[in-house]
């Protein structure tokens, strides 16, 4: 039962407490280039769900077992950014040969995300917050599931500001700017939530 | 010594992924049709999405597939269009259909500035200072905004007014969307005939500006054999659907801002007209 109350604590938390794109900022490339059709920006969740998954079931067997052993800490950014690129080709290729459906929904994304900073950053925390493998993958999860909800959302907002009629000088990326730190703001309500969650 | 274990950790992670991507590639790759293939390899591989596909690899698809022609890629520009068009064994020309045209022939001999303009030299701070310094407040502004964007040089400025190459102009419509006065349109690269005015003041007010301007007089409209043209808010619009290219429309225009073309405009447009004294 504790295992069950820690693990939701640090979904709920990664989901809207420190949503990695509306909290920790990390992600806004793709936060911003592919949420202006809700079908695509789930496309986009989806693939970053997918690849975060992978990304940290690979890294932290590296990190806890080779990096630490050996003492080269200090490499895991650079080992991390080889090992993800390497593990978003190599599931391309075998998606591509074995899935060529769900390559051609998912398959334009996956190399667009292949060294996005909301990945790396979701690795190196995990480490950074000394989680075990269960709470990493958990972690990865739910930081991937936000990244799928403030697309959805912030598609729904961009769809609705089509039609507006924006002020010349705010035209394009600064009114988009505009909304995304209103949502960003929204998510700051959430704060405080969960760590009482079970009491 | 510390980098010795860190060089070789680097070293045999690098390898490891390599021969991995390597087998996987060797093993599990799927064939690429060898046509998408040589043209996926023309394309310059930004992934921009500006030809509205999702990236250079189905663009190319669609290419080898027949959907679309070659002249989307705005960054590949005239070159790719050839590489492909070649690979593809299709005319490039016969899938450009339009052309950018100014709609303008505001030269400095036919119409006046009404105060000198000292500021930034770009088209779009001329046209935020009162709408530019040109006693016409629709004709071009003649700083070269569009020439500046235009990724083949196709534009160039003569006179004081922007020039479109035909054939060297790959219809990207860059130059439409800079525009300030939006004069710049598509029109048709076998259309035989083009308004050069883009006025819409009454008759009498364009005629005070600018010598070349249209004045809406209609006679284009009455005398046009297929009822190509129209008068549409002061300001004479073909109809490139109906338009045969007879010209008889550039032959009778009192002021000339009917204009033939071919030839490269005849010429670089053709001159201010011989009629152009109003009273005849």
């Amino acid at each position: 039962m504790e295992l069950f109350k820690s693990l939701t604590v640090i979904l709920l938390g990664s989901i809207l407490i420190n949503n990695y794109v509306l909290s920790r900022f990390l992600g806004i490339c793709p936060f911003l280039g592919v949420s202006k059709k809700t079908d695509q920006a789930v496309g986009m969740g989806v693939s970053v769900i997918f690849v975060m998954f992978l990304a940290t079931a690979v890294t932290w067997p590296i990190q806890t077992y080779v990096l630490s052993e050996f003492g080269l800490e200090y490499l895991e950014t650079v080992v991390f950014i080889l090992v993800i690129a390497t593990l978003v080709q190599l599931a391309e290729i075998t998606m591509k040969k074995y899935m060529p459906t769900l390559h051609k929904s998912l398959g334009v994304y996956l190399p667009l995300i292949t060294t996005n900073c909301a990945i790396l950053g979701v690795t190196i925390n995990n480490i950074s917050d000394g989680y075990n493998f269960i709470e990493s993958i958990v972690n990865s999860l739910g930081a991937g599931l936000g990244f799928l909800l403030a697309m959805v959302l912030f598609s729904s907002v961009r769809s609705k500001m089509e039609g507006t009629n924006v002020p010349k000088a705010l035209k394009g990326l600064p009114v988009t700017l505009f909304a995304a730190s209103i949502i960003s703001l929204a998510f700051v309500g959430f704060s405080g939530i969960v760590d009482n969650l079970w009491g | 010594m510390e980098i010795i274990p860190a060089a070789l950790l680097m070293l045999i992670t690098a390898l490891i992924a390599a021969l991995i991507l390597a087998f996987a590639s060797r093993y599990m790759g799927v064939k690429v049709d060898d046509t998408v293939r040589r043209v996926r390899n023309c394309l310059p591989g930004a992934n921009c999405g500006a030809c509205g596909y999702a990236g250079c690899d189905s663009y190319a698809e669609a290419l080898a597939k027949g959907d679309v022609g070659p002249e989307l890629c705005l960054p590949g520009g005239s070159e790719v269009a050839r590489l492909t068009a070649e690979i593809l064994g299709i005319d490039p020309c016969e899938t450009r259909k339009l052309v950018a045209y100014v709609h303008c022939n505001g030269t400095p001999d036919v119409t006046q500035r009404t105060a000198e303009y000292d500021g930034l030299m770009t088209c779009s701070a001329m046209c935020l200072s009162c709408g530019g310094p040109g006693l016409c407040k629709y004709g071009c502004l003649g700083c070269g905004d569009c020439a500046s964007k235009c990724p083949t040089d196709a534009i160039f400025i003569k006179n004081n007014i922007a020039i479109v190459d035909p054939e060297k102009c790959i219809s990207c419509g860059i130059c439409i969307k800079v525009c300030p006065k939006h004069i710049i349109t598509f029109i048709p690269v076998e259309a035989k005939v083009a308004v050069i005015c883009s006025s819409h003041d009454k008759g009498a007010s364009t005629r005070k500006k600018c010598s070349a301007g249209c004045i809406a007089c209609g006679k284009c409209e009455r005398s046009c054999p297929y009822g190509a043209i129209k008068v549409i808010d002061n300001l004479a619009v073909i109809d490139y659907e109906k338009c045969t290219g007879c010209g008889i429309c550039a032959e009778i225009c009192p002021v000339s801002c009917i204009s033939k073309l071919g030839e490269f405009n005849i010429k670089y447009r053709y001159k201010p007209t011989q009629n152009n004294d109003i009273s005849k």
